[in-house]
């Protein structure tokens, strides 16, 4: 799940909370799926492990990534 | 300084043609082909004039199918024949428009076909950069009339991208910029160079393959394309129509970064956004860490309020359920209530001891039959009187029907035991 995803997600389920028609199990199922993304979105924040790479056409055609140094 | 080698050049010409009395064209017996004269001319001309910048206003312009040009320069007084062969035609801009001022590189020569003198350009510019801006024009209108400059047609950019693609140079500084920017503003995402060749032959070329292999990866969520600052010429790829239409076609959305420069590159057109510097790009792409955390916390902060929110709403709504609930049932109990006095006084509106209240009396058997008729009583049956007050027990004497009545009753007396 990426951070775009969960924070996507948070937002649809901070709109939907808020919806009179939503029956109390629904609700308190959506709100303990917004703790959770909450929390998932907030580990991936804390990663910085972010790579630097560069896509080059090999002699084949085939497409590869390799590492960069900086 | 064109005037005296030109001079200088004649003048050595024909001393050599003096000195030479035996060459070909001295003598009526050895007449000049005129192909040798005219080469020879080209020859010497060529020979007498460096390549010089000719100011002058374009007229009879003419583009050939094969891609040459031929147009004249000429002032008030005197004009030549340009021509521009089509190697040098496809690095000029744009063709020049008639009666445009233009300075022309070239070199004088003569077209030995026809013996005409004539001005091979190599190299034009129209006065306020004129070349450059109608080409820019002419490839911008092309792209508004396919709709790809519709302001409708521009992506947002991803709030939170994973990784971000790079299509320049690998050894440029913009490359360094981006990644330095990057870096710093969210450690954790993903960058991706692809590069490409930014300026020169083939560099248009160079950069819509490396568009199309982004394609073909699909692992980045959006793009920047650009390269440092540098002069109008290195620029140039950036305005290519042809890159302008690939990256316009890009399926995620793009961050153009051309130079920095004030100018607008077509490509900064087409891009999703155009941002001034490749740092520029890099802070436009990558969300700060800072902005991120922020915007979770907001989020968090959001889902507690409508938790609470909901929560009283609920609260309020049993409340609210809680007090139909008790008056109505109020409302029940009284609609009863009001049901049963009027029963009340509907049965006591009906009940015969109103009737004897108002001084009537009943004859009733002794088990409880109402005798309202004549016929019910026979002589010497015993019967009760319902009075208002009490009951008295009697005997019927005789039985007699009312002579009002039909005719045939049996007529009896009734009288009181």
């Amino acid at each position: 799940m990426t951070f775009e995803e969960d924070v996507a997600r948070l937002e649809v389920i901070v709109r939907d909370l808020d919806r009179d028609d939503l029956d109390l199990d629904r609700a308190l199922r959506l709100f303990e799926e917004g703790i959770a993304r909450l929390r998932s979105a907030n580990g991936a924040l804390a990663e910085a492990n972010g790579r630097v790479q560069e896509l080059v056409a090999a002699a084949d055609g085939s497409l590869v990534l390799t590492d960069r140094d900086d | 300084m064109a005037r005296m080698s030109a001079r200088d050049a004649s003048m050595s010409g024909s001393s050599s043609i003096g000195y030479m009395e035996a060459v070909p064209g001295a003598t009526p017996d050895l007449p000049l082909a005129v192909h040798d004269l005219t080469s020879a001319a080209k020859e010497l001309v060529e020979g007498a004039f460096p390549p010089l910048w000719v100011r002058g206003e374009v007229s009879d312009f003419k583009a050939h199918r094969n891609g040459h040009w031929y147009f004249a320069l000429r002032d008030a007084e005197a004009q030549v024949r340009c021509v521009v062969w089509s190697t040098q035609a496809r690095r000029i801009p744009a063709p020049p428009d008639d009666g445009m001022q233009v300075v022309a590189l070239g070199q004088m020569t003569v077209w030995p076909v026809r013996g005409d003198l004539q001005f091979s350009v190599r190299a034009l510019e129209a006065d306020g950069e004129g070349l450059w801006r109608k080409a820019l024009e002419l490839t911008r209108q092309r792209l508004e009339a396919d709709g790809l400059l519709d302001p409708a047609r521009k992506r947002a950019l991803p709030q939170s991208p994973r990784t971000v693609a790079i299509i320049t140079s690998a050894s440029g500084a913009a490359l360094h910029d981006i990644i330095t920017v990057s870096r710093r503003r969210s450690p954790g995402v993903n960058l991706v160079l692809i590069p490409a060749s930014v300026q020169g032959e083939g560099a248009p070329e160079s950069l819509i393959a490396a568009l199309g292999h982004l394609e073909r990866w699909g692992g980045a969520d959006v793009l920047i394309i650009g390269r440092g600052g540098g002069s109008r010429e290195d620029l140039w790829a950036f305005n290519d129509e042809r890159l302008a239409r690939a990256l316009a076609a890009c399926p995620i959305p793009t961050i153009s970064a051309v130079g920095h420069e004030t100018d607008v590159s077509i490509c900064d057109l087409v891009a999703d956004l155009r941002a001034a510097t490749p740092s520029a790009a890099a802070e436009a792409a990558v969300p700060s860490i800072v902005d991120q955390r922020s915007r979770l916390r907001a989020l968090g902060r959001q889902l507690a309020a409508t938790a609470q929110r909901r929560q009283h709403r609920v609260l309020t709504r049993l409340e609210h359920i809680q007090r139909r609930l008790v008056t109505g049932a109020q409302r029940v109990t009284e609609r009863r209530q009001a049901r049963l006095s009027t029963a009340a006084a509907q049965l006591e509106a009906l009940s015969p001891l109103a009737t004897l209240a108002r001084g009537y009396a009943v004859a009733r058997t002794p088990d409880g039959a109402t005798l309202s008729e004549v016929g019910a009583f026979a002589s010497g049956m015993a019967f009760e009187l319902w009075l208002r007050d009490g009951i008295v027990s009697a005997t019927a004497e005789s039985v007699r029907a009312r002579l009002d009545s039909a005719p045939g009753d049996s007529v009896t007396d009734v009288e009181r035991a």
